[in-house]
């Protein structure tokens, strides 16, 4: 099996067109997506068309589950006031320019979704298992904790992304969690590319050179996942959000690779690795 | 803020019990109630005299350490008291990053650069951030010193300035004891001067006041309607309180919260194991945790309720 995992799309539907055809090109053609479709950028209806052609099968992060539901706000719980700020700019804007059959799509989109395949069982899900607004950082999470969730939530991979930033950890008996990365924004790293993941199982795996052996299987069935850095036409798409009137501290992020806002959540070690 | 239904005060019988869904931060009461300073506010009255609870050693810290893999503990965090009063608090804390992230509540008075230098080196060694929050109770002396005592506030910038440093991003942590309005200037305010400290991404957390202890003296305590009744507490997200993911080790046992160390009923056990029954919501205190939510816990640990 091999599948195309995307992260928050934050309507950067450039990132997802240019993510469908370098996933294409690669062989690969089912995909999945990890929720929150809107945020940040310009012209939210665009993503939904790209979605629907490619098939790419979704769940519901907070963002979507509040735009489809008419919420206040984005759920995303800060509490710093200029976080706040720049989020309700982002949510009002998003919220605005979605048209009515796009939210009612979102509002029914589900929270999570499972997959076997190859004998591996996979669990998709938006923030974590249990709570669609959880942050997982790598910074501030135990082993011990992704391993007792990935255990009571029956799950051999667990895929999560609504942080913004891809890692994964190795757990007990070949256990792994993994997030997949964003589509919407780059990785607050100082490049403009965007990221995603890329998951082959059994037959699909690159086969090992010589007596090299399987790098990584899960019940004895190889694994192998891939990060895969996106480059897309980010000078369009700040120049569209401009045009749409979007706060520049966004605008400065997709040109920059920095990010400017909502910075309160991120654990020291992720806030070191950034320029702000 | 949480909006509170007008209701009757809780009776005895009527009082709502919390369960422990997980145990996601274990605390350790690692300098028990031992602190250098003496704050008007503190809600557990903590002085250099107070031994009602005591330092934790190290080998009772890695002892739960090791039972808290099973729990599927996510993130450790140290309170006092002054946690650095505690000799061994260096390689606690050093044991602890093997295991998962750490966070520690300092007054930022006492820390020394070479202790700073041997968890710096600890941290980047591993995979876990170590996160230090610096108690300074306004961004001027004025605001501050009368709480925590002269010349406190000068002391705690040097322990910022100290941490930053040796490349730690300290979340300066103050008591709210202004008017709720008055937090956005106060934190502008105190963003300038951790600025001017050498502190140039500032991380701000702000912490209700806990009428308990101290402070029950200092200012006034909870009064009788200060009480979460059942019918609060339906459709409330569980998870905005400490005692639905936390509990906290003490020299004197598992307790249920590091706010409620006085309280009697607050000891549930010897072991973690004996900490995990449901927890009676009968305190003033718990009425604050209800209106604030999430008032023990990082931001980077937030977890705000969805719908």
């Amino acid at each position: 099996m091999k599948l195309a995992i995307f992260g928050g799309i934050y309507n950067n539907y450039l990132a997802l067109e240019a993510a469908i055809a370098d996933a294409r090109a690669r062989g690969i053609d089912q995909f999945y997506c990890l929720g929150d479709l809107g945020a940040f950028g310009p012209y939210p209806n665009r993503v939904f068309p790209l979605l629907k052609e490619a098939g790419v099968i979704c769940i519901q992060g907070n963002y979507d589950d509040s735009i489809g539901n008419d919420l206040d706000d984005c759920q995303c719980g800060y509490t710093d006031p200029r976080d706040n700020h720049f989020a309700q700019i982002s949510y009002e804007y998003t919220y605005r320019n979605t048209a009515p059959e796009n939210r009612r799509w979102m509002r029914d989109l589900p929270t999570e979704l499972r997959l076997e395949a190859d004998g591996i069982r996979f669990l998709f899900c938006h923030g974590s298992p249990r709570q669609t607004n959880e942050f997982l950082w790598e910074s501030t999470t135990s082993t011990q904790f992704l391993d007792k969730l990935a255990i009571d939530h029956n799950a051999d991979i667990v895929l999560a992304t609504h942080t913004g930033i891809h890692w994964q950890r190795e757990l007990s008996d070949g256990r792994r969690f993994v997030n997949v990365g964003v589509l919407g924004r780059p990785e607050n790293d100082g490049s403009t590319n965007v990221w995603y993941t890329i998951i082959r199982t059994g037959k699909d795996t690159p086969k090992p050179t010589g007596s090299a052996r399987w790098d990584s299987t899960v019940n004895n069935i190889p694994i192998e996942i891939d990060f895969i850095p996106l480059a897309y036409n980010h000078q369009r798409l700040a120049q569209e959000m401009q045009n749409e009137g979007l706060p520049e501290e966004f605008i400065d992020t997709i040109r920059n690779g920095w990010w400017t806002t909502c910075l309160e959540v991120l654990p020291s070690r992720e806030r070191l690795a950034g320029k702000w | 803020m949480v909006r509170i239904p007008m209701t009757s005060p809780a009776s005895p019988g009527n009082i709502p019990h919390v369960e422990l869904r997980s145990l996601d931060e274990l605390w350790f009461q690692v300098s028990g109630t031992l602190c250098n300073l003496e704050c008007t506010h503190c809600f557990i009255s903590c002085s250099p005299h107070n031994d009602s609870f005591g330092y934790l050693s190290l080998e009772t810290v890695s002892q739960s350490l090791e039972e808290s893999i099973r729990w599927g503990v996510k993130e450790y965090y140290f309170t006092g008291g002054e946690p650095f009063l505690n000799r061994d608090i260096v390689p606690i804390l050093e044991r602890t990053l093997e295991f998962g992230p750490a966070t520690v509540l300092t007054n930022g008075i006492v820390l020394q650069p070479e202790w700073l230098s041997r968890l710096r080196d600890a941290e980047q060694r591993g995979k876990y951030s170590l996160e230090f929050r610096v108690s300074i109770d306004g961004p001027t002396p004025e605001a501050n010193d009368p709480i925590r005592g002269p010349r406190t506030f000068e002391r705690a910038m040097k322990g910022v300035r100290l941490l930053v440093e040796h490349g730690f991003l300290p979340i300066i942590t103050m008591a709210r004891t202004w008017d709720l309005s008055e937090d956005e200037r106060i934190l502008g305010e105190f963003r300038s001067v951790l600025k001017e400290h050498g502190c140039d991404r500032p991380r701000l957390k702000v912490l209700p006041r806990l009428q308990i202890g101290a402070e029950a003296g200092r200012t006034e305590g909870y009064g009788q309607h200060d009480r979460i009744t059942p019918e609060m507490m339906q459709e409330f997200d569980e998870s905005q309180l400490i005692c639905n993911h936390s509990r906290v080790v003490t020299d004197r046992g598992v307790y249920v919260c590091p706010i409620l160390l006085d309280a009697p009923d607050a000891r549930l056990g010897e072991t973690l194991e004996d900490a995990t029954v449901n927890f009676p919501l009968s305190h003033g205190a718990c009425y604050t945790c209800y209106q604030y939510g999430a008032i023990c816990t990082n931001p980077s640990a937030s977890k705000s309720s969805t719908t």
